[in-house]
């Protein structure tokens, strides 16, 4: 039943004859999770927590970048360097009061995806890269999900539902993932500001109008738009005939052709004298504890392995980073934690740790 | 036989523009164009992944094409 103070503030959405107070009283019923809080899941949760669904839970292991205000409209300036699900449960909250916010400060992965979605009634994918779109998809296949799926690249732009009520999903549409470089993000390839906001408020759309039981959800369909021309196509998307069987969840690193070797993820103790002989421009960190780091040091930026969580803010995404610690088994452990919590890609083990090192010279 | 195609995303980048117009004999079909494609614009062979709708639905190999049919090819992107 809808309160006194939500029949006021749900009022506009009241007077419309195919919504009403049934379809408002589904939203406030519903469980909904939104993955990713940039640009698409900005105009999804915004509008999600305004029209008054009853718990969103939202993940993202990002931090706002400046570069992110351009489009992801959930943050002002002073939030610049603060956690991205934290911001953003402040900025629904605010909105809507009546919603439960669930945040996760983590990125989804194999291992955490099917106990963070079973408790939710319909994904969203807000997210920016090709592994985690199939992982969402597989997770939603697995636990029988609907799945909302939005993705955008400069100027265009795709909207579909899948697996809903058995009804085909994204390895229907696209089996297998491109190659890397033909498949590049917002960060490489750029996107126009205004777009996630367009492609996101049309998987809001579609979120309430499967939620509140109106109108023809875009099941079993794939629309794509062309913003520079407006150019908007609507394509059936049949059922593949031979179609790849998803019975668990899957390394999409390894499928999508991203990850990478091992020993490319090392630097030698001979390679890091260079590096730092040369003056090359990288980030040193070192992940021991500040007594360790008294006694010897290369000079590195201290961010104790205990305590790195609180350092993801200060950490370079954009240039190479070398992790170190004293035999190479803590920033292996850092390295892991970074790249699977965080996303980050750019960081490479000091292999031996500061031990090796002095033992060269 | 005259075929107008629309083209998304990466296979926008590919072509060189949204809309181009082509030649195909009269009983080519999905595979004939795909090959046509490769021939003249190499990257596509990168794109395994590539589905071709005809009109409103995607299509496979075997169909026929058939004059002013619309080719709507929307490669996967990935961005949010």
């Amino acid at each position: 039943m809808l309160t006194t103070d939500e029949l006021r503030r749900y009022n506009r959405h009241l007077l419309i004859p195919e919504f009403g107070s049934a379809g408002q009283e589904r939203l406030k019923a519903a469980q909904v999770l939104v993955i990713g809080c940039g640009g698409l899941g900005s105009p999804i949760l915004l509008y999600l927590a305004a029209a008054g669904v009853g718990t969103l839970g939202i993940i993202d292991g990002d931090r706002v970048d400046e570069s992110n205000l351009q489009r992801q409209i959930l943050y002002g300036t002073e939030s610049i360097g603060k956690a991205k699900v934290e911001e953003t449960a402040k900025r629904l909250q605010s909105l809507n009061p009546f919603c439960t916010i669930e945040p996760y400060f983590e990125q989804l992965t194999s291992k955490n995806a099917l106990t963070i979605l079973e408790k939710y009634d319909l994904i969203i994918d807000g997210s920016d890269n090709f592994p985690t779109r199939y992982l969402v998809n597989d997770a939603c296949v697995l636990l029988s999900k609907p799945l909302i799926y939005g993705a955008i690249y400069r100027f265009e732009g795709q909207v579909s539902i899948f697996n809903y009520q058995n009804s085909p999903n994204y390895r229907d549409l696209f089996p297998t993932p491109p190659p890397p470089e033909l498949a590049p993000n917002c960060a490489e390839a750029g996107v126009l500001g205004v777009l996630p906001g367009i492609i996101g408020s049309l998987q809001a759309n579609e979120a309430i109008k499967l939620l509140a039981g109106i109108g023809e959800p875009l099941v079993g369909k794939l629309f794509v738009m062309d913003a520079l021309t407006l150019t908007t196509r609507i394509i059936k998307i049949p059922r593949l005939p031979a179609r790849f069987i998803i019975d668990k969840l899957i390394d999409y690193d390894e499928f999508c052709g991203i990850k990478t070797p091992d020993w490319e993820m090392e630097v030698t103790p001979e390679q890091l004298a260079e590096m730092l002989k040369n003056n090359l421009d990288f980030q040193l960190i070192d992940v021991r504890e500040a007594n360790e780091y008294a006694v010897d040091n290369l000079g590195g930026e201290l961010m104790p392995l205990s305590v790195l969580t609180d350092f993801t803010g200060q950490i370079n995404r954009e240039k190479l980073v070398v992790i170190h610690c004293q035999s190479g088994m803590r920033s292996q452990k850092a390295i892991q934690q970074l790249r699977e919590q965080h996303g980050f890609m750019n960081l490479k083990n000091l292999k031996g740790g500061l031990a090796a090192f002095r033992k060269m010279h | 036989m005259n075929l107008k195609i629309l083209s998304f995303g990466i296979a926008k980048e590919i072509i060189g523009q949204l809309e181009l117009s082509v030649q195909l004999s009269d009983s080519a079909t999905v595979a004939d164009l795909k090959q046509f494609l490769i021939a003249q614009f190499p990257d596509f062979q990168k794109l395994s992944s590539l589905r071709v709708a005809i009109n409103t639905e995607y299509a496979d190999d075997s169909t026929l094409l058939h004059s002013n049919d619309e080719i709507v090819l929307i490669p996967p992107v990935s961005g949010g």
